[in-house]
């Protein structure tokens, strides 16, 4: 059962060949079995799925049953899952309970999924490793002792390890989709203002966005179809019909004009990782596409201009960690400042902080003009750069990152290193671009994503390409070692 | 640029966060190569470019002057460290 899709798990459930409760039973016995050598989760909500499991039994025996009836899913613990433990993977809110659902959790309750648990993640989705966690680093089911890159990497590495089929994430400057390339799972990002933000933990408000790890471009289809939508209480939530994301699913790619920029193709790219990308590309052009090389040409700003405005929206963001309301309070404090002090500084991990402090220097006065306008100008410039491309080109492919999954520590000796890994997939989220990564090979074992980026709503166009290149191809459905109940290779 | 450990004092202060003597020496090195990094972005030509705040073109939407939330207090102060009679206690502000 494991082993299958959700596309999969939906047609088996209706047709009768098991119901979500021996389902969700299965898949909760392997996340007990399997999870903690990956540290995948932060907490499993086995009871409470198995109730929900039955609901969905109830509901099909009803004869009302939609798609996702009965399919187990998880979400990252950013979500605010009412009555569960939303922690962020911060000691400041590690007590945590949410009193409400995040409307992605209200809606994909809705549509009957069951959710198994909340995975772990890097602290409030600060990293590309997974390494900024209070839980300790997730493992990569691929190679237990590489990062499964982050901050998405508990979701990633459950639905890469075949624990569950489908996970929520979220993606500020690449956190669905660099996980995904590194576990070898198809993630998507959707446009800025698709999916309502309402109830997940803010970072950097005018990048986040909340999207799916699957493991086929049809299952992503089906969970965006699912979350996606106007939210009054977001206000940044688009007025926007949601179309069949399936419908379109096997549409041809005749003529479609893929644009290649020179850009992504720089030194920083591992020649492996270049020749697989590569690879992929000649494919979607066999599929019928047209390949024509493209400029970014200020996309080379992207990670100077994102650890501006990011550090920036999150210093303000995380100004509600105060000990008052709710989360971590200081056991001994002097005074009130004191005790704000404390606080913050026992409940925030490192790189939360060395955040908070560049965005609260960026802002103070006399630095504002130089460093917090600045980027935002240059954002502006980032994003013409995109919009310029699109009068040419209907999409953007690309690598995920620039090499595959790295070992555990090796980067968390300096800051700036972790953030270049970031490089291809944090303009997307400048410009607010919807992005997709869709694993097309192996290095040395270890899998590589192929990012598509398309303009403001093309989703359905994204999962379009994504689905017939996986048609053609079987990279989406290789299983590490360990998912066969095994090991991870060492 | 190196930021001195002074400046690093006066934003940690300016952001609440209190930091260990310990340290302190490798966040004064990590802020300054971080700041260092981002410092590349003087070298773009941004005359006339406006600054984008926002990825879409969007309005402020306003909503209907309704009361449409139900008082859930007590439900949302479980999560506080100290509530007494309905309020959240914090330390003394005021003598």
């Amino acid at each position: 059962m494991h082993d299958k899709t959700i596309t999969e798990l939906s047609r088996s459930l209706q047709s009768g060949d098991f119901s979500s409760v021996e389902l969700t039973t299965h898949l909760l016995d392997r996340v007990e079995s399997l999870g903690p050598q990956l540290n995948a989760f932060v907490t499993v909500t086995g009871e409470l799925a198995l109730e929900q499991a039955a609901k969905a039994d109830q509901r099909r025996a009803a004869g009302d049953a939609g798609p996702l009836n009965g399919i187990p899913i998880v979400h990252k613990d950013l979500f605010c899952t009412d009555g569960v433990l939303t922690s962020c993977a911060s000691r400041i809110l590690d007590n945590f309970i949410s009193p409400y659902d995040a409307t992605v959790v209200g809606k994909l309750k809705q549509a009957g999924t069951v959710m198994l648990g909340k995975t772990n993640m890097d602290e409030f989705a600060m990293g590309s490793s997974n390494e900024n966690s209070c839980f300790g680093p997730v493992k990569n089911p691929w190679d237990d002792t590489r990062v499964p890159g982050g901050s998405s990497g508990g979701s990633a590495a459950a639905v890469a390890a075949r624990l569950l089929p489908g996970a929520t994430g979220t993606d500020t400057g690449g956190s669905i989709r660099q996980p995904a390339a590194l576990t070898g799972i198809t993630g998507l990002k959707p446009t800025y203002g698709r999916v309502s933000r309402y109830g997940m933990v803010a970072f950097a408000s005018s990048l986040d966005q909340a999207g799916t790890l699957t493991r086929s471009a049809e299952d992503a289809a089906m969970m965006l179809g699912a979350m996606a939508g106007f939210d009054p209480r977001d206000s940044t939530s688009a007025e926007k019909d949601v179309p069949d994301y399936r419908a379109t699913l096997d549409d041809s790619l005749d003529g479609l004009r893929i644009g290649v920029p020179t850009e992504f193709f720089d030194d920083g790219l591992m020649p492996a990782n270049k020749t697989a990308v590569e690879a992929a590309i000649r494919e979607l052009e066999k599929l019928g596409a047209k390949i024509s090389q493209i400029h970014l040409p200020n996309l080379g700003l992207s990670v100077p201009t994102y650890y501006v405005v990011a550090p920036a929206e999150c210093s303000s963001n995380l100004s509600r960690f105060d000990g008052v309301r709710f989360g971590h309070r200081a056991e001994k404090y002097a005074d009130l400042t004191d005790m704000y002090k404390k606080t913050r500084g026992q409940g925030f991990g490192a790189e939360v902080k060395r955040r908070i402090m560049i965005g609260t220097y960026v802002l103070s006065t006399g630095y504002y003009d130089a460093y917090y306008l600045k980027a935002q100008k240059v954002r502006q410039l980032i994003a013409a750069d995109y919009a310029a491309a699109f009068k040419s080109v209907d999409l953007i492919a690309g690598p995920t990152t620039p090499t595959p999954a790295f070992e555990l520590g090796a980067k968390t000796d300096d800051p700036i290193t972790m953030y270049l890994n970031d490089i291809y997939t944090i303009g997307a989220n400048l410009a607010g671009l919807p992005g997709m990564s869709v694993p097309c090979g192996f290095v040395d074992g270890l899998p590589v994503g192929l990012q598509i980026v398309g303009s403001h709503f093309s989703e359905a166009r994204l999962l379009n390409v994504a689905h017939r290149y996986q048609q053609v191809t079987d990279w989406h459905t290789r299983a590490p070692e360990m998912a066969a109940g095994g090991t991870a290779r060492t | 640029m190196s930021l001195s450990r002074n400046e690093m004092h006066n934003i940690a202060h300016l952001a609440r966060l209190e930091f260990a003597e310990e340290e302190v020496a490798a966040l004064v090195d990590d802020l300054s190569r971080i700041i260092d990094f981002v410092e590349q972005l003087s070298q773009a030509n941004t005359d006339d470019v406006l600054p984008m705040a926002h990825p879409l073109e969007m309005v402020q939407r306003l909503r209907a002057d309704e009361v449409t939330e139900t008082d859930q207090h007590r439900k949302f102060q479980q999560n506080a460290a100290s509530v007494e009679e309905d309020l959240y206690l914090v330390p003394k502000v005021l003598e």
